[in-house]
C-alpha cells in the first residue's frame, strides 16, 4: 500500500469516504477562476520562453486515441516523439507516446532505445463502463506489452452517484494489475459538474495510489481548463505537505498553443511550486501542440514567423 | 370635417450644436475592425500638410495575426464557385459605387487633386471591380489547358489560387492603385494580407468598410495601415505567406524579395514606372497562381 492510503476506517465504506471528502474546504470557484486568470496574464518572453518551450516539449505525452489509428500512424507519431523536428536535433524528445492498449506493441518496439516512454489508456477508455474483470484484463494485456505508463478512467457514475467506495476500489485494483508501471488517474472534469467534485474525486485517487492525477480524455468538451488544472495542482501541493508524497498532474485535451502550455507551465509554479515542473511530474496530454511549440521555438531562433507547411500533418 | 392640423414639433435643435463625430480609422483583420495590438497610431496629412485623422500604426503582430486571418480564409474562399467569387466581386463594386462621395472626398484631401479627378478616379477603381468580376470565371478558360500528349492520357491543366498573398499597395495611388492590386489577387481565390499606402491610409480604411458590407468572407481581405518599411521584412520572411506583392514596397524591392526566397514564395516584382489608369489586362491575375497538371487515362 503506498504511504498515502486512506485510513482503514476512512476507506470502510461510502459513508466514511462520503464525510472525508465532503470534509474537505470547498472550491471558491470565482477566486479560482480568478486566480487562473491572473496567473495567465503573466508574460513569458526571450529566454524564459525558449527554457518554458523546451521544458513543455519534454512534457508532451503525444497522443494518439481515434479509432481509425493504424500501426502505421503509431509508427510515425513515435518517429516525431522521438526527434520532434528532423531538421534541428537539438529539439528534446517529448515525455511519452500515448496510444490505445492494442498499440502498445507497435508502439515500444518504434520507441525501443530511444528514452520515450509508451503510455497506454486502458480501464474501457473514454466511457469506462465495463466490469472490473475487463478494466483489469486491458490493464494487464498493456502492461504485458511494455506500456511504461498507464493511463485509466475513473467510473464518472459511480462517482456522481456517490459511490465513492467503487471508484478507490477500482483505481487500487487497476494500480495493482499496473504492476511497476505508473498509474494516471484520469478524472473526466468536464463530466463531475462542479469544482468541488475536482477536488473530490483528486483526493479520492491521489488517496487510492495514484501516480498523476489527469484532467480529462479529451473526448468531453470542456477538457483542461486553467482553474481545473489549479485546483488539481492544489490538491498534490497538500498531498504532499501533508504526506511527503509528490504525486504529478497532467492536463490534456484542449491544449493547442505554445501560449496554453506556457500558462500551464506558470500555473505549476505558481501553486505546486518549482519541483513540479519536471516530466516526471507534469505533463502535457497533446497532439497538436507539438506542431505550435516547435513553430514557435523555430520563431524564437530564426527571427522569422513560421508556417505548418514545414510541419507534419498528424 | 375639419381641416387637418399641422403639428409643430419641437424646435430643431441648431447644428451647431451638436458634438463632431469623428472616425476612428482602424485595422481591417479577419473581418473585424481591431486597433493596433501595439495601441499606436500615426498621424495622416492632407496633400496640403493638414492633419486629417490619426490612422492605426500597425506592428509585426497585427501582420501576423493578419497572416493567420489570411489563412483561417482561404479554404473557404478557394473553394467557393468561380462566379460566386465573381458575384461578391461586383458586389464589392454596387457597395463602392454607393459611397463614392466620401472615396471621392477622401481622395481629394490625400492627392490634391480637383473634384472632378478625384470622382474620376473612384469611377474607374470602382470599375477595376468590375472588370475582375467578370474574370473570376473565365481566367481559367484563358490559362488552362486540355494538352495534346503522345499517349492513352487525357492531360489537362488548370489555373489554381497560390495561397497567401502579402500586398504592399502602391504608394502614389491610393485608391485606383490599391484596388488594382487587391482584386486580381482575390478574384481567383487567393487571400490577401494587405498594407496600405502609408501616407494616404484613409481610402484602404474606408474601402475595408465596403468590403466588410459586401458578403466578402471575413479574413479573405486584411487591412493594415502602418509603414511599409517596418512590416515589409515580417510579411517577406513569413512561412506562411506564399506570394509576394512588392508594388508599393519601393526601394526595399529587392532586400525583400531576397527574403522571401527562402520559403520560394512567388514575388511579383514592382514596376518601375506603374500607369494604374492603363487596360490592368491578366497578367497580375495570372501571377499568383499554380498549375496544376493531370493526367488521367483514356478509358479502353
Amino acid at each position: 500500500m503506498p504511504d498515502s492510503a486512506f485510513a482503514p476506517e476512512t476507506a470502510a465504506s461510502n459513508a466514511s469516504l462520503r464525510a472525508f471528502l465532503h470534509g474537505l474546504p470547498g472550491v471558491d470557484e470565482v477566486g479560482a477562476r480568478a486566480r487562473a486568470a491572473d496567473l495567465s496574464t503573466r508574460s513569458i518572453k526571450t529566454t524564459a520562453k525558449a527554457r518554458a518551450i523546451d521544458l513543455a516539449i519534454r512534457m508532451v505525452d503525444l497522443t494518439t486515441l481515434e479509432g481509425a489509428d493504424t500501426p502505421g500512424k503509431v509508427r510515425a507519431l513515435s518517429a516525431k516523439a522521438v526527434h520532434p523536428d528532423p531538421a534541428d536535433p537539438s529539439v528534446p524528445r517529448v515525455a511519452a507516446v500515448c496510444v490505445y492498449s492494442d498499440l502498445v506493441g507497435v508502439a515500444v518496439e518504434a520507441l525501443a532505445g530511444s528514452g520515450v516512454k509508451v503510455a497506454s489508456v486502458a480501464t474501457a477508455f473514454p466511457a469506462g463502463r465495463a466490469p472490473l474483470s475487463a478494466k483489469l484484463t486491458d490493464t494487464r494485456r498493456a502492461v504485458a506489452d511494455g506500456a511504461a505508463e498507464i493511463d485509466m478512467v475513473i467510473d464518472r457514475g459511480a462517482f456522481l452517484a456517490g459511490d465513492y467506495r467503487k471508484v478507490h476500489d477500482e483505481i487500487i485494483a487497476v494500480k495493482e494489475a499496473c504492476g511497476d508501471a505508473h498509474l494516471k488517474v484520469i478524472l473526466e472534469t468536464g463530466e463531475l459538474a462542479t469544482y468541488d467534485n475536482v477536488r473530490r474525486a483528486s483526493w479520492l485517487a491521489i488517496h487510492a495510489g495514484a501516480d498523476f492525477i489527469k484532467t480529462s480524455t479529451g473526448k468531453v468538451a470542456p477538457a483542461a481548463t486553467l482553474p481545473v488544472t489549479l485546483i488539481m495542482l492544489e490538491a498534490v501541493r497538500d498531498h504532499h505537505a501533508a504526506t511527503g508524497r509528490r504525486v504529478g498532474v497532467k492536463p490534456a485535451g484542449g491544449i493547442r498553443t505554445t501560449k496554453d502550455a506556457v500558462r500551464n507551465l506558470v500555473l505549476v509554479n505558481e501553486v505546486a511550486g518549482p519541483a513540479w515542473l519536471d516530466p516526471d511530474l507534469f505533463r502535457l496530454g497533446a497532439s497538436s501542440l507539438l506542431n505550435d511549440l516547435l513553430m514557435q521555438r523555430t520563431r524564437l531562433t530564426t527571427g522569422t514567423y513560421p508556417g505548418p507547411d514545414y510541419y507534419t500533418l498528424d | 370635417m375639419a381641416e387637418p392640423v399641422a403639428h409643430d414639433g419641437p424646435a430643431p435643435v441648431p447644428s451647431s450644436a451638436r458634438l463632431a463625430v469623428r472616425k476612428t480609422y482602424k485595422l481591417y483583420l479577419g473581418g473585424a475592425f481591431p486597433r493596433s495590438e501595439s495601441g499606436r497610431s500615426y498621424p495622416v496629412a492632407s496633400h496640403q500638410g493638414d492633419h486629417l485623422a490619426n490612422a492605426a500604426l500597425a506592428s509585426r503582430k497585427d501582420a501576423r495575426d493578419a497572416v493567420a486571418a489570411a489563412r483561417k480564409a482561404f479554404g473557404g474562399w478557394s473553394g467557393r464557385t468561380a462566379y460566386n467569387r465573381g458575384q461578391i466581386l461586383y458586389r464589392v463594386a454596387e457597395m463602392m459605387e454607393g459611397r463614392s462621395a466620401q472615396f471621392a472626398a477622401e481622395l481629394a484631401d490625400a492627392e490634391g487633386i480637383g473634384a472632378a479627378a478625384a470622382e474620376a478616379a473612384v469611377a474607374a477603381a470602382v470599375d477595376r471591380w468590375v472588370y475582375h468580376a467578370g474574370w473570376a470565371d473565365k481566367y481559367a478558360q484563358v490559362l488552362g489547358a486540355s494538352n495534346p500528349v503522345s499517349g492513352p492520357y487525357y492531360n489537362h491543366s488548370a489555373p489554381e489560387p497560390t495561397g497567401v498573398v502579402a500586398v504592399f499597395a502602391p504608394q502614389d495611388s491610393p485608391l485606383l492603385g490599391l484596388v488594382s492590386v487587391i482584386a486580381p489577387v482575390i478574384a481567383t481565390g487567393n487571400t490577401a494580407v494587405v498594407v496600405a499606402a502609408e501616407r494616404a491610409p484613409l481610402p484602404a480604411v474606408t474601402l475595408a468598410e465596403v468590403l466588410a458590407t459586401s458578403d466578402l468572407p471575413g479574413g479573405v481581405v486584411n487591412i493594415l495601415t502602418g509603414r511599409t518599411a517596418e512590416l515589409a521584412p515580417h510579411l517577406a520572411s513569413h512561412a506562411d505567406v506564399n506570394a509576394l506583392d512588392l508594388a508599393g514596397a519601393g526601394d526595399d524591392a529587392v532586400d525583400l524579395e531576397r527574403a522571401a526566397a527562402t520559403t520560394l514564395k512567388r514575388v511579383l516584382r514592382p514596376d518601375p514606372a506603374p500607369d494604374w489608369t492603363a487596360d490592368p489586362g491578366i497578367a497580375r491575375l495570372a501571377h499568383f497562381l499554380e498549375t496544376k497538371t493531370v493526367w488521367h487515362p483514356i478509358g479502353m
